[in-house]
């Protein structure tokens, strides 16, 4: 009886085999000696045992020199060996131990962050050590060294001084070049200037024989801004490295069926138009395609966010990334995978991206400002002095150095990134991970929460909302006939009644695309959809639309039982929306489903607007829409069809659980069920807004009382080195703050908050709340 | 003054040697995955 299956299945696997082995060839990397690198994610590695079984499952192979297990990044790294006429599969092999694991074929983009990562580290040492070093030396001249002491020390500080800061500075001036020859201002230019300037004139000073240099300021204030700076990548990079854990395999292929039926597992871009191809129940439709044979149920929540599941049949069309839940389906191939829904939905994407206009960070708004003032003073005190001292170049020159030194934007440059670190680690714990700081920026600036319902506002899986007809025996059948079936639907109803004691089932048999049918007391019972049901059942009841999906239950000659199905929401959905909404916030649900089901979680979450069965242009049209209208939009929305409005909205965050592609496209991603987490990032984002601008103010008043002082030619370079240290280490514990926010006043806090006000260049219409629609 | 000509070497000469083997750890992925050392050092069997 398994002759036909038992012959198809090996041969299946054997393909699947050599498309992976294929796959892992064009993902891997060659070494020098001509072995192979491959990597792999393997997200369920988490301590000793792990590394273990995997390191040494995999050495046990043939062909396999190296296999080494990363854990901070849950990477695997094997270097094998390849041979002709044998197919390795990794992916298997992990799976056999245990590991689901996928390939990873981003080296190169990874690669070049940790490169920057270690660069930025490398700079850090660097400066640390001439600080350390130079501060010592330094320490001693101000305690009152004599003459030629000093010299010799100011001689030994600037030979560690001057290439040190010339290497570790880097960073801060390829920035600055950056953006002088795109004609621009940041923080660079200013943190720049006045490293060079100081390191210049204290070579001048210390070969005249001055005793004013400024090695020890200039040094020690890289020190800091690194810091500041290898922080912030290791913030990004983590949430980079967090969200590639989060993903799965994408079929890359498919089983394509020839004329004479063989099966052959072909790669998406070989599929043409008219191909046949076969999809297994639980597997994604990997192109567009028609239901060529078969009966299954279809979950398109991901794709088009409709909740209810969509019976296939001969003749249906689907798109690319629906999930195929019950039957196996033969497909005709209608669009190549170019073309694909998927292809579509991206190059929406980047049309959304383009028209967004270039959002200027926080700090580049306060450069853009404070650069030019800074110079500015600096030029008018040299006027100044030349004209108070007639014409004294020394003196005039010295102190308007001494202004661009003390005023050098050491607290500005760690103000924006100090805080957003904190945040972001802060927000981490708590299982939101955020792409960069300027996330942070934007999300508390929103004054509009725009919702997508599946699988954001609900989890995505149904429950049964409401039973009609039937006695207690009928449910405690139904449910434990659903038990036996791993269809969504069927789960909801499995859950529904617990006593099933003294029933017995026989024969059960899944019908793809149907139901499950199986006899009880010599009577057969049926579970499924309505038509089908109803061939059995003693009445056969007008079919009802109640706009949601439903599971039907009969006994033969019995009466028909209905389980009306709805997605469950997510649990703390309803505290989180009036939050938001005392959080002045004002809310908006733009889905895919269709009304009943959206109306139903509007009610029940009272947001009255809420608009239904919209594709992904539509969802941009209303974003950018209200984005005109002058409101900051933050968007959450998990699907494929959301992607194109996540990349057009102010902000977006996605749950991990989505798609791939909605995840990439926004700028947080948050774990964990509750969608709780989109307050705590609000209120979080407000805080780090609140404690970026007291650092802007901690930092301006210092320069405000420190530079009357250099203007008047006051300033030394130990008052330098001791005020700008200050600085820097107020505007730290100041964002360390951050760290002390309870997870309740997170989750309540903002309510007593207005919205962050964008305090560098007011735009009055942003925060002019107007009502654009009903 | 003659201690100086002495110490001052002494000392800039030990710090280069920590920052040399700082960026030597560096190179050679020590610091590559730093959850996986922590856990490690409890195999007996490595």
């Amino acid at each position: 009886m398994t002759c036909c299956s038992a012959s198809s299945v090996p041969s299946s696997v054997a393909l699947k085999n050599r498309l992976d082995h294929e796959r892992m060839l064009a993902a891997s990397h060659t070494m020098p000696d001509g072995s192979l690198q491959t990597d792999f994610i393997v997200p369920a590695m988490h301590c000793i045992g792990c590394i273990r079984t995997i390191e040494r499952g995999l050495a046990k192979l043939p062909d396999v020199t190296n296999a080494r297990a990363n854990l901070s990044t849950k990477r695997v790294t094997v270097q094998w060996q390849p041979r002709a006429d044998q197919h390795m599969n990794f992916l298997q092999n992990l799976a056999d131990l245990g590991f689901e694991a996928s390939l990873f074929d981003l080296e190169d983009v990874s690669n070049s962050a940790r490169q920057t990562g270690r660069q930025l580290l490398i700079c850090l040492a660097v400066a640390g050590f001439a600080a350390a070093n130079v501060m010592l030396l330094s320490v001693s001249i101000w305690s009152g060294a004599d003459a030629e002491t000093t010299r010799l020390f100011q001689l030994i500080s600037g030979l560690i001084a001057v290439p040190a800061c010339l290497f570790a500075g880097r960073p801060f001036f390829a920035s600055a070049l950056g953006a002088l020859r795109k004609k621009r201002l940041n923080m660079d230019v200013p943190i720049s200037l006045a490293v060079l300037m100081a390191l210049g004139m204290s070579i001048h000073e210390s070969l005249v024989g001055h005793h004013e240099t400024y090695f020890d300021a200039s040094v020690t204030l890289l020190f800091f801004l690194l810091i500041g700076r290898y922080l912030d990548h290791m913030m990004r990079e983590r949430a980079h490295s967090a969200i590639l854990q989060l993903s799965r395999l994408v079929p890359s292929g498919a089983v394509r069926l020839s004329a004479d039926g063989a099966q052959s597992y072909v790669s998406l871009n070989d599929l043409s138009v008219g191909d046949e191809i076969m999809v297994a129940a639980g597997e994604r439709v990997p192109v567009d395609a028609s239901v060529v044979d078969g009966f299954s149920d279809l979950d398109r929540s991901l794709v088009t966010g409709e909740s209810a599941s969509v019976a296939a049949a001969p003749g249906l069309e689907i798109e690319a990334g629906v999930l195929n839940l019950s039957g196996p389906l033969t497909l005709r191939v209608t669009r190549s995978a170019d073309k694909s829904f998927v292809a579509e939905v991206m190059s929406m994407m980047e049309a959304a991206e383009h028209s967004k206009s270039g959002y200027v960070r926080i700090a580049d708004r306060a450069a853009r400002i404070y650069a030019p003032v800074v110079h500015i003073l600096a030029a008018l005190s040299f006027a100044g002095w030349m004209i108070a001292t007639g014409g004294d170049w020394h003196t005039s020159i010295y102190v308007s150095i001494a202004v661009l030194i003390i005023t050098c934007p050491c607290a500005l440059g760690l103000a924006v990134p100090i805080a957003q670190v904190v945040a972001a680690n802060r927000l981490y714990r708590s299982g939101v991970m955020v792409k960069d700081g300027a996330a942070l920026e934007k999300l508390a600036e929103v004054d509009t929460a725009v919702f997508d319902k599946t699988g954001t506002l609900t989890l995505g899986t149904p429950h049964i909302s409401g039973v009609e007809g039937g006695g207690d025996t009928d449910h405690a059948l139904a449910s434990l006939l659903a038990g036996l079936s791993s269809h969504p639907a069927a789960k909801a109803v499995a859950g529904l009644h617990e006593n099933r004691s003294g029933l017995l089932l026989s024969d059960v048999i899944e019908h793809a695309g149907f139901g499950l049918e199986a006899v009880w007391k010599a009577k057969r019972i049926r579970l499924g959809r309505r038509d089908w049901v109803a061939e059995i059942s003693a009445s056969h009841n007008p079919v009802t639309d109640h706009g949601s999906s439903e599971v039907c239950f009969a006994v033969a000659g019995g009466d028909l039982v209905s389980f009306r199905l709805s997605d469950t929401m997510r649990a703390d959905a309803i505290s989180t929306v009036s939050a938001l909404r005392a959080a002045g916030l004002d809310l908006e649900i733009l889905s895919g489903d269709a009304d009943a089901p959206v109306q139903d979680v509007a009610t029940a979450l009272g947001i009255s607007r809420a608009r239904c069965a919209l594709k992904p242009a539509d969802k941009v049209a209303r974003i950018e829409e209200l984005q005109h209208a002058g409101h900051r939009v933050l968007y959450a929305g998990d699907g494929l069809n959301d992607a194109p409005a996540l990349s057009a909205a102010h902000v977006s965050i996605a749950p991990a659980s989505g798609s791939d592609v909605g995840r990439a496209s926004s700028d947080l991603v948050f774990t964990g069920k509750g969608l709780g987490s989109i307050m705590i990032a609000l209120s979080v984002a407000r805080r780090t807004g609140r404690t970026v601008r007291q650092n802007f103010a901690l930092a301006i008043s210092y320069n405000c009382i420190a530079i009357p002082f250099a203007v008047l030619g006051y300033v030394t370079p130990l008052i330098a080195a001791i005020a700008m240290s200050a600085s820097s280490i107020v505007v730290v514990a100041n964002s360390l703050r951050l760290n002390l926010v309870s997870r309740n006043e997170m989750l309540s806090g903002p309510a007593a908050m207005a919205p962050a006000q964008t305090s560098m260049e007011p735009e009055p219409q942003t925060h002019t709340r107007q009502e654009v629609m009903k | 003054m003659n201690l100086l000509m002495f110490l001052i070497p002494i000392a800039l000469f030990l710090g280069c040697l920590g920052l040399a083997a700082f960026i030597w750890s560096l190179r050679n992925g020590q610091y590559d995955d730093l959850d996986g050392a922590a856990e490690r050092i409890l195999d007996d069997d490595d």
